[in-house]
């Protein structure tokens, strides 16, 4: 079990449980989080997964590769310093991540 | 009459009989979902019941040809949305059910009947239905070994039977052969592919972008033979070979074909709906009948691309294009009307090349190439009169980011300083 905190851009969060070894934008997805899209389904294509992590969260993450690095340069509200595309985040066991989806990812 | 439906096989109960029924969308797909998501984000207070013929929870289906084939991602990361979020979004799940008939009436009210013999009142009718891979028609073909990949069925059925399969032929070098094809390689299996045209993946980029991935693919061991001719499959039951006309065989325990779709317009004619290159809609994603909403590959649409020649249609065979028209007709439904939004783009990832389209290549005059061999990215940009339409970017997303932001705001990237790969496309927007 893993557990995802969802705080939106007027700032209210939503809480929902994770299996483990899903990402985070699969998660959202099928939970119907708003405020992350994941278009291509996850194949690192599309960058509307974009989502900011707590920055007490964000070190504990695998670091991201260039594919990754270069799409966060096309999300429709600019990357910052903890940005992530959501779905190369995948959960363990026993994590609780918090993350906040942007305004829009479109 | 009996207009009791078959109980539901997912998300929300069915409506009882005799109540009003709402939106029927046939097509459990990318758009049909997309449909219904959109209807409920606006505030659509009717019943939504999403029907479709496969056994399958509603799926994403661009995986099928890759990481799903190759066992990277399993069947539960395909779903679209939990069971909960059907429920809670009051939308009933119908499951292998197949409509064979609609009875209509002018206001766009009708009953759908199904092959099981179940009826399915509705007060407004969506066809989300998609198209068929087109069959390949040579002696043998029907041999067994002999597969197509559109649906999970067929991806579950290739999985099956690829262990025992060494040599693999897909006939067509497009998108879906050359996908399938890089999965199969990488699974160890010899792959030929046959290509009847001069070149790969002609229909949906340039002379260029096909270039390139004939040569990344031969040196990454495809076997690709251009210009070729099937005559006939060969096999004792099941496939043992592929003859092409210039008389080579080529042994196959497994042909795959990927020659293209065929939109599935026989509700549509059945419904007397315009029918041409798929069921003709208009900027609202609305059939001839004033009515009738239909999405996704199967509508022939006006052009969406602002700046496009008037008149010009399209039918356009992406999850992009699903997900975006989807929209327009949810906001037709609420009667609002609102444009088509962003720029049509695709991807294929194909081995270790990640292709991304932006835009519309078709009716461009000249092009511009930036590659940087050593980190194996490619583009080509497509200017029509001297302003970009369109880019085929190979492992090279910001070039993909940057065109596609260029063309949403209507811009253009000068295309005598683009061809400097020093220079990042995003710094040449104006």
């Amino acid at each position: 079990m893993a557990t995802i905190n969802f705080t939106d851009f007027e700032g209210q969060t939503r809480t929902v449980d994770a299996t483990v070894g899903d990402s985070v934008m699969e998660t959202a997805v099928r939970n119907g989080v708003t405020g992350i899209v994941g278009e291509c389904g996850g194949s690192l294509s599309c960058a509307t997964c974009h989502v900011f992590v707590a920055p007490e969260d964000f070190e504990s993450l695998d670091p991201m590769g260039e594919m990754e690095d270069e799409m966060l340069y096309g999300t429709a509200v600019d990357r910052e310093e903890n940005s992530r595309l959501s779905c190369q985040i995948k959960m363990c066991e026993g994590q609780t991540l918090n993350v906040a989806t942007p305004e829009t990812q479109v | 009459m009996n207009t009791a439906t078959l109980p539901s096989t997912g998300g929300a109960p069915a409506p009882a009989a005799g109540t009003a029924t709402g939106l029927l969308i046939i097509g459990a797909s990318q758009s049909g979902v997309q449909l219904a998501i959109s209807l409920r984000a606006l505030g659509y207070t009717g019943h939504i019941t999403l029907l479709g013929d496969e056994d399958h929870r509603p799926y994403q289906r661009p995986a099928l040809s890759k990481e799903f084939l190759q066992g990277k991602v399993g069947s539960e990361s395909l779903i679209f949305r939990s069971n909960d979020y059907w429920v809670e979004h009051d939308i009933t799940l119908v499951k292998g059910e197949r409509i064979e008939d609609i009875d209509s009436n002018p206001d766009g009210s009708g009953i759908a009947t199904g092959r099981s013999g179940a009826r399915y009142p509705y007060t407004r009718l969506a066809l989300t239905v998609g198209a068929r891979p087109r069959r390949f028609e040579v002696p043998g073909s029907d041999l067994d070994g002999v597969v197509y990949l559109r649906n999970a069925d067929d991806a579950l059925k290739l999985k099956a039977i690829a262990p025992a399969a060494t040599d693999v032929v897909v006939i067509g070098g497009g998108f879906i052969g050359l996908e399938a094809a890089s999965s199969l390689q990488a699974m160890g299996k010899k792959v030929t592919v046959i290509e009847y045209g001069p070149r790969l993946v002609g229909r949906a980029v340039g002379e260029d972008t096909s270039a390139y991935f004939l040569e990344q693919h031969r040196a990454r061991g495809l076997d690709i033979h251009l210009n070729a001719r099937v005559s006939r499959i060969a096999g004792d039951g099941a496939v043992s070979s592929v003859h092409l006309e210039s008389g080579e065989i080529i042994p196959a325990q497994i042909v795959l074909v990927g020659i293209g779709v065929i939109p599935n317009t026989q509700l549509g004619e059945q419904l007397g709906l315009e029918i041409s290159n798929g069921i003709v809609v208009d900027e609202a994603a609305i059939a001839s009948d004033g009515h009738t909403l239909v999405v996704g590959d199967v509508a022939n649409m006006p052009n969406p691309v602002p700046g496009a020649p008037k008149g010009e249609r399209i039918r356009l065979e992406s999850v992009n294009n699903a997900v975006e028209h989807a929209k327009v007709a949810a906001y037709a439904l609420m009667g609002q009307r609102e444009a088509y939004a962003g720029i049509p783009w695709f991807w294929s990832n194909q081995a270790d090349m990640k292709l991304q389209i932006a835009g519309l290549s078709m009716g461009f005059d000249s092009t511009v190439t930036r590659e940087v061999p050593e980190k194996g990215k490619f583009t080509v940009l497509y200017y029509r009169a001297g302003q970009i339409i369109a880019a085929d970017c190979v492992n090279a997303p910001l070039d993909f980011m940057a065109v596609k932001s260029a063309l949403a705001a209507g811009k253009n990237i000068d295309p005598a300083a683009a061809a400097d790969t020093d220079t990042m496309l995003k710094t040449l927007i104006s």
